[in-house]
């Protein structure tokens, strides 16, 4: 019984992890083909088909979607830690208001994620608000290009993932003995180098941790830059969808899709051992 | 000459609660002083504002003749001794120690030399590059010391330093603390809740109650001649027995069914004495300052037993039994107490 038991976890991962990812990645290394699904796999006849791999690794648009899409990533990611490190340690200080305060953090998920972006698109577009407002003001009487910029598009991101840089901070800053920076003074440190040298180093393990927890998923980003982002940025999330769905040639998609898990394998593991760490 | 820490009225409210009121007291360059109190005596806060973490209401507090008012506390000559230590728990032994000097801005190998001096003085050698996680009990302690002695205080404050030692090293830990307290030169003020521990350190007692200073002076006198009932009962548990004044100089002891004389006259207005229970004999004995009871209680303690003898008008005395005077009497004896004049203090409030 509790042998079977045991075999219950096993068998979801297996159904809803391991058998997808065995998909996408046999899917990589078959041929384009008619029909449906469009691929023949390699035991179709035509063996094992390399170029879908070697495609990614000579042709730059691939390359650069890739490279372009964890620069965006790392952008949110360094953006959302700089918000979180005084969000989460100005929560965990602040008593009786700690609840209110992260309940305020987590709000956003209580709202449809598509109506967010909406919202957002509603502030930034030409007649927008934001751009209503400048006109009314007399400021400008072009309307200012906000909305489909990069600039639009890091906001959407920084203010999706934000919560996830926010928690572990906050996590971390709660642990902190609040006499340690006491004591840092009390031995000659200003109250800047005691937040520098005692109370930083000690969140570091929490920032790394949140850095990666934003930096993972928002590498594989696709809904946001493709509703607020310029319409020629070619991050993977974008390109892996019009392989998918305009050329329908789903073995190059998967192994794009396998190449971004491949890059992502390594800050998968550092944020295990920061999670072990900590 | 000007004492090292001089209070004057120092006050301190937290919302409605009076945590110091106006407390006024000298510490000499040099001199151990302990502040001894229950919880919520204000021991604490009063340390938290000589090291500038609490602005007092009221009240003024000097080093050496300068007044602190509003000095930060990273730039006041004084180190404290967390109860709980607060070592950084990312650095190992020799950069905590190294940190305050470090913040001065010393060189470099000044720093090294004086944390070498500060290991060897608190026997920490071998532990250098241990973290505190570490380290045990005791060798915490011993780096929180030296993280605020490395610095040479004028004044060094210590919170509760012996309390979260096991029994067994807390007298030791004792020892060192007076001998390194005399070998630095630096003033300390030690706050305790335990009253061994301030009469066996201590060159005076501060005993403080409810946010006042209740009674101040060398452990021997704080013990034998309390001021107050509260110092009485808090130091020693000493008998504290009320009554009338006789007129005599004596007095009228309805609950014990005696008159109590001490040696000197008793003082105009004084309705209580206190009594040590170590001061109490068993046996006979005629005239004043002797009563009649029954054993109601009896201890073993080790080197004494612990009577508790119900006296014919009704009080319960704790009476303290040496060994060396034979096995005490059993529960349910008829005994007779009786003690010295000098062994009767007037309590004054």
């Amino acid at each position: 019984m509790r042998f079977a038991l045991r075999l219950i976890p096993g068998f979801w991962l297996a159904l809803l992890v391991a058998a997808p990812l065995a998909l996408v990645g046999l899917m990589a290394l078959s041929w384009q083909a008619e029909g449906v699904p469009p691929y023949a796999p390699p035991w179709a006849g035509a063996g094992i088909n390399p170029d879908n791999l070697r495609l990614l690794a000579e042709d730059p648009y691939y390359r650069d979607a890739l490279l372009q899409s964890l620069a965006v990533a790392g952008a949110t990611a360094a953006l959302c830690l700089l918000l979180a490190v005084p969000m989460g340690i100005a929560i965990a200080r602040a008593g009786r208001w700690r609840e209110v305060l992260l309940a305020t953090v987590l709000l956003p998920f209580w709202t449809g994620f598509l109506i967010r972006i909406g919202a957002w698109i509603g502030l930034l577009r030409d007649e927008g608000w934001i751009n209503s407002l400048l006109r009314a003001l007399g400021w400008t009487d072009q309307p200012l290009p906000l909305l489909y910029t990069d600039g639009a598009m890091l906001l959407g991101m920084v203010h999706a993932y934000l919560p996830f840089a926010v928690l572990p901070v906050f996590a971390a800053a709660t642990r902190l003995d609040p006499l340690l920076e006491q004591a840092a003074e009390d031995l000659g440190a200003t109250p800047r180098r005691a937040f520098l040298s005692i109370t930083l180093p000690q969140l570091l393990p929490s920032l790394a941790a949140a850095f990666l927890l934003v930096f993972i998923p928002a590498a594989g980003e696709y809904v946001i830059p493709e509703l607020l982002g310029p319409p020629d940025a070619t991050l993977v999330g974008r390109v892996l969808f019009q392989e998918f769905f305009q050329s329908r040639d789903w073995p190059v998609a998967s192994a794009l899709a396998v190449a971004l898990l491949a890059l992502l394998i390594g800050p998968i593991i550092l944020f295990q051992r920061l999670g072990r760490a900590a | 000459m000007t004492p090292r820490l001089s209070l004057r009225g120092v006050t301190r409210h937290f919302g409605t609660v009076t945590a110091l009121d106006g407390v006024s007291l000298d510490v000499a360059a040099g001199e151990f002083l302990a502040l001894l109190g229950g919880s919520g005596s204000g021991k604490s806060t009063l340390l938290r504002v000589v090291a500038g973490f609490e602005a007092a209401d009221s009240g003024s507090v000097h080093l050496d003749g300068a007044d602190l008012a509003g000095v930060p506390p990273h730039r006041r000559p004084v180190n404290m001794m967390f109860q709980s230590y607060a070592l950084f728990p990312h650095m190992n032994v020799t950069a905590n120690i190294a940190y305050g000097l470090k913040r001065e801005g010393r060189p470099r190998a000044e720093i090294a030399e004086r944390v070498a001096q500060a290991i060897a003085m608190l026997r920490l050698e071998g532990m250098e590059s241990r973290r505190p996680d570490a380290l045990s009990g005791g060798q915490r302690q011993r780096v929180a010391l030296a993280r605020a002695l490395v610095k040479r205080p004028r004044l060094l404050l210590l919170d509760e330093p012996l309390g979260a030692l096991d029994a067994n090293l807390r007298e030791r830990t004792g020892f060192e603390l007076r001998a390194i307290q005399r070998e630095s030169g630096a003033a300390f003020v030690m706050v305790t809740h335990d009253q061994s521990e301030a009469l066996a350190l201590a060159d005076r007692v501060a005993v403080m109650d409810r946010g006042r200073l209740v009674q101040l002076g060398a452990p021997r006198e704080v013990y034998d001649r309390p001021a107050t009932r509260f110092v009485a009962e808090f130091l020693g548990a000493a008998n504290v027995l009320e009554g009338r004044s006789t007129g005599g100089g004596a007095l009228e002891c309805p609950a014990a069914a005696c008159i109590l004389r001490p040696a000197a006259p008793l003082p105009e207005g004084a309705t209580a004495i206190a009594l040590r229970p170590e001061r109490i004999r068993l046996g006979p004995a005629i005239g004043d300052n002797t009563a009649a009871g029954t054993v109601e209680e009896a201890a073993f303690r080790g080197e004494s037993s612990l009577l508790l003898v119900r006296l014919a008008g009704g009080a319960l005395l704790r009476v303290s039994h040496a060994e060396e005077d034979g096995a005490p009497p059993e529960r349910g004896t008829p005994v007779r107490v009786s003690w010295d004049a000098d062994a009767v203090v007037p309590l004054l409030g």
